[in-house]
């Protein structure tokens, strides 16, 4: 992909972003942001090509180590807005 | 063997090259997985649909993890796998046990992850630039790489040492005051300048050292940047810290011409922003002067000593509940002082009890109150207050006209009516709930001698509808109760 294509579709995604996070409930702000957390470690794609990649030792080490920081996130992440959003209840009547 | 200089003539292997030629099954895999980040967020928009896009999210997240480890020759598979499990274990039992009045510090915490993860994803990319299929005909990192490298690991620096000082300062291992260097703003120009250049330098001649100063720099103005930011502004801090860890994410997904990341970055990019633009809003303060930091820090110095000390009422726990009792409707207003009191399931249990001898209870938030956006929602939730019970500012102000009691636990500045008539305070303008309507207004506070965080007085003590309860929050919930009950 050449690089005004990459561009186009970070913007088209900024916009997205925009209008979606908008819509979200005050109420859930906080389980916003923990699982926002959760996707930008999505950055472990990052982590697992470097540290699949037989090349340099140093840059698998250095790899290892950012898909261990990530999955605390991930795992992390998913499981405390999983809880959060669990204890939202409607009155029963 | 060839000399040197032909090698280069001959460019690096044809393997590295093709690499570019990206598999249209693995992009179209990569877009689903961004796509399913959108409806994560979008499921958010009520609680109903909120668990089906948490699914959505962890979906997403399993497709582009199983694209990235089927496409790419795995030299090291025990290792990733071990990696994954020990961060995964970690992570997984702190999300369990965590207390859900420490979620600011965790969010705080696992932004600093992502920073880092960030910060290490593109050093790896700088030492093993040919695994990222990023080496141009010269065997050199591509220039716009080059820029995209060097701008994820400056933010995702930032993002990391911001975060951490966010996390002392949630987590009390640091003053939640503010720390105020002198000649702070001319330090942290001085520093981004510095960073400008360092860049500029990686990015015309490929030199390592520009690299790591410009990290070292980057990791350097993230502390700075956050120190001399006090407690109760945290909210925007915590919101700026986010976007900055998805921007970070988005840059790399440049370098890695990786559309799950891209979308993900922009996505928490935008809904950081978001987050804090609507923190901003409601202290009525521009993000400039959030950032710029010492907010409170003058005027609690000033106003200390010369106040004068004026009448007010000091209620006990059976005053309250006996009016409590005969009131028709209640409106709750929490705020920090409660989170810290731990008095949510104690208020809780004073609305069913006011509910059951047929008083109606409300709860009003204002967006700032407690230390992240939605703070006191997640506790309220916690302590099993049905969410259609709770209401935003906008929509819930203009009944506490008709309202028997206001009753305010733990907050202070968004109850202050100098935010609509005296343009001297600091908290001028900042949208507040109109408590001086409500026919009672009940105040737990510590003491009278504490102040909010902006460091001025309240009028709303003072009123002859005001009661004052001071003492512990969740001390005196519980003695309400136990006089309610009897």
């Amino acid at each position: 992909m050449d690089f005004i294509a990459i561009l186009s579709i970070f913007v088209l995604a900024c916009f997205v972003g925009y209008y979606v996070v908008w819509s979200v409930t005050p109420a859930l702000h906080t389980p916003l942001m923990a699982v926002t957390n959760a996707i930008s470690s999505v950055i472990v794609v990052g982590a697992l090509i470097a540290s699949a990649a037989a090349g340099s030792p140093a840059a698998k080490w250095v790899g290892l180590v950012a898909v261990a920081l990530a999955s605390v996130n991930i795992f992390g992440g998913f499981a405390v807005t999983a809880r959060m959003l669990a204890m939202y209840k409607k009155k029963d009547r | 063997m060839l000399p040197p200089e032909q090698m280069l003539e001959l460019g690096p292997p044809v393997a590295e090259v093709t690499v570019h030629a990206v598999n249209p099954w693995v992009a179209f895999a990569y877009l689903v997985s961004g796509v399913f980040f959108i409806l994560a967020l979008r499921g958010l928009s009520s609680p109903a649909t909120s668990r089906n896009g948490n699914r959505f999210g962890m979906a997403g997240m399993l497709i582009a993890v199983v694209t990235t480890l089927v496409t790419h020759d795995i030299a090291s598979l025990p290792e990733i796998v071990a990696a994954m499990a020990i961060g995964g274990g970690i992570g997984f039992v702190i999300a369990r046990r965590i207390a859900m009045t420490a979620m600011p510090q965790l969010v705080a915490a696992f932004h600093s992850l992502v920073g880092l993860a960030a910060v290490l994803v593109a050093i790896a990319a700088f030492l093993d630039p040919a695994a990222f299929a990023i080496v141009d005909a010269n065997g050199a990192i591509e220039a716009v790489a080059r820029i995209e490298m060097v701008l994820g690991a400056a933010i995702g620096a930032i993002t990391f040492s911001g975060s951490v000082i966010a996390f002392a300062k949630l987590n009390g291992n640091m003053s939640g005051a503010p720390i105020l260097l002198p000649g702070r703003h001319f330090i942290n120009l001085a520093i981004v300048l510095g960073i400008a250049v360092f860049a500029f330098g990686f990015w015309s001649g490929e030199h390592a050292i520009d690299f790591w100063l410009v990290l070292a720099l980057a990791f350097l103005i993230g502390f700075l940047l956050i120190v001399p930011i006090g407690g109760a502004d945290m909210p925007v801090v915590v919101s700026m810290l986010n976007s900055y860890s998805g921007w970070a994410a988005a840059a790399m997904g440049f370098t890695l011409h990786n559309t799950a990341m891209i979308v993900t970055g922009a996505l928490v990019g935008s809904s950081g922003a978001i987050l804090s633009y609507i923190m901003c809003r409601a202290m009525n303060r521009s993000f400039i002067s959030v950032i710029a930091g010492g907010f409170g820090a003058e005027a609690s110095a000033a106003g200390g000593a010369a106040k004068e000390q004026r009448p007010y009422k000091r209620g006990s726990a059976e005053d309250a509940a006996f009016m409590l009792k005969q009131a028709e409707s209640v409106i709750v207003i929490p705020g920090y002082g409660m989170a810290v009191a731990q008095a949510q399931h104690a208020l809780r249990e004073m609305g069913d009890l006011l509910k059951k001898e047929g008083v109606s209870v409300k709860y009003a938030i204002h967006p700032v109150a407690g230390r992240m956006p939605g703070h006191m929602n997640v506790l309220l939730a916690e302590a099993q207050v049905p969410y259609d019970d709770v209401f935003e500012l906008e929509d819930i102000n203009s009944e506490f006209a008709q309202a028997d009691v206001a009753f305010i636990i733990g907050a202070n500045d968004v109850v202050n009516p100098a935010a609509k008539t005296d343009k001297t305070s600091p908290i001028y303008g900042m949208p507040v709930f109109d408590v001086d309507k409500a026919k009672t207004v009940m105040f737990i506070k510590r003491s009278m001698g504490g102040v909010g965080y902006a460091g001025v007085d309240n009028d709303v003590f003072y009123l002859d509808q005001t009661l004052m309860l001071l003492a512990d929050a969740k001390k005196m919930v519980e003695e309400i109760n136990k006089a309610l009950a009897d």
